[in-house]
């Protein structure tokens, strides 16, 4: 999956190695963005979003010695962005999370479904083109509890694997995957009305 | 095959790495049942969808990180002492 790093990441590293301050700041610029994205898709607050990218960057500063270049410098980068939204979280109070079980399908005693549930008519791309869409379908992500929102987050958006999603969130890869597919049910069951399905 | 057992094999499904005999059972009950074909359906569009809401630009709304987070970053580095720093 990942590529090893490039002649311009390893031109970048060398500078940041040597210490050189404009290079920092280009390390800052170049990927800050992206940088900022993932820790806002992380913790959906704006505030706790930028305090994650300050540590993130510190963070990477500090440790740019164990930089091996296996991977391509972005990745690595992207690693330390997670795991720093993921301690913020973790610092911030945490609330009992609610039973998702209402949103997951049920079935009859024989395995059919109690309800069939309704068609969905258009394509995810025609749905969510539209930014208050986009917004809804957000902010129904967000009102997962988070412990299956992480999981969600890290796997769908973040296209991290199994194994290094349990190793960050500290889980088995089993329960990385059955929170997943709880966490996709949930959220389908919530943009049901957003999709617009059609009756059977 | 049943539509609450084919409800657990649908991430292996998708991703692939559904056994070939539980794929071809899997085919089979989805030929047969319109509710597990569109419950799939709605599976597949909440990943896509997903992942097109949260994309980068539709989070951060702008390409470019604000100059004060850069600022900010700079100036908290240059408070690292001597010692932890590069140069």
């Amino acid at each position: 999956m990942e590529s090893s790093i490039s002649e311009t990441e390893t031109a970048l590293v060398s500078a940041l190695r040597a210490g050189e301050p404009a290079a920092y700041e280009r390390l800052v610029r170049d990927y800050g963005g992206r940088i900022l994205a993932v820790c806002e898709r992380l913790l959906f607050n704006r505030e706790d979003a930028r305090d994650a990218v300050q540590e993130t960057f510190l963070s990477a500063f500090r440790s740019l010695e164990s930089f091996d270049g296996r991977s391509q410098f972005a990745t690595w980068l992207h690693r330390i962005a997670v795991n720093a939204s993921l301690m913020k979280l973790r610092t911030k109070r945490r609330h009992p999370e609610h039973s998702i079980d209402d949103l997951l399908p049920t079935f009859q005693a024989d395995g059919h479904r109690r309800d069939p549930g309704s068609r969905w008519t258009n394509s995810a791309g025609e749905i969510s083109e539209q930014r208050e869409t986009q917004q809804l379908i957000r902010e129904k992500i967000e009102a997962l509890p988070e412990s299956y929102r992480n999981v969600l987050i890290l796997r769908d958006i973040e296209e991290l694997d199994t194994e290094t999603v349990a190793e960050m969130l500290e889980l088995s890869p089993g329960a990385v995957k059955v929170r997943l597919h709880r966490a996709r049910q949930a959220l389908r069951t919530l943009l049901e009305p957003i999709f617009g399905g059609a009756s059977k | 095959m049943t539509c609450h057992d084919a409800l657990d094999f649908l991430d292996d499904y998708l991703d692939g790495k559904l056994p070939w005999g539980q794929r071809i059972a899997f085919g089979l009950h989805l030929g047969l049942c319109r509710p597990c074909r569109d419950y799939l359906d709605g599976y597949r569009k909440t990943i896509e969808a997903s992942r097109k809401a949260m994309s980068e630009q539709a989070v951060t709304n702008c390409e470019q990180i604000p100059d004060e987070i850069v600022q900010a970053i700079l100036a908290a580095r240059s408070q690292v002492p001597r010692s932890d720093r590069r140069d």
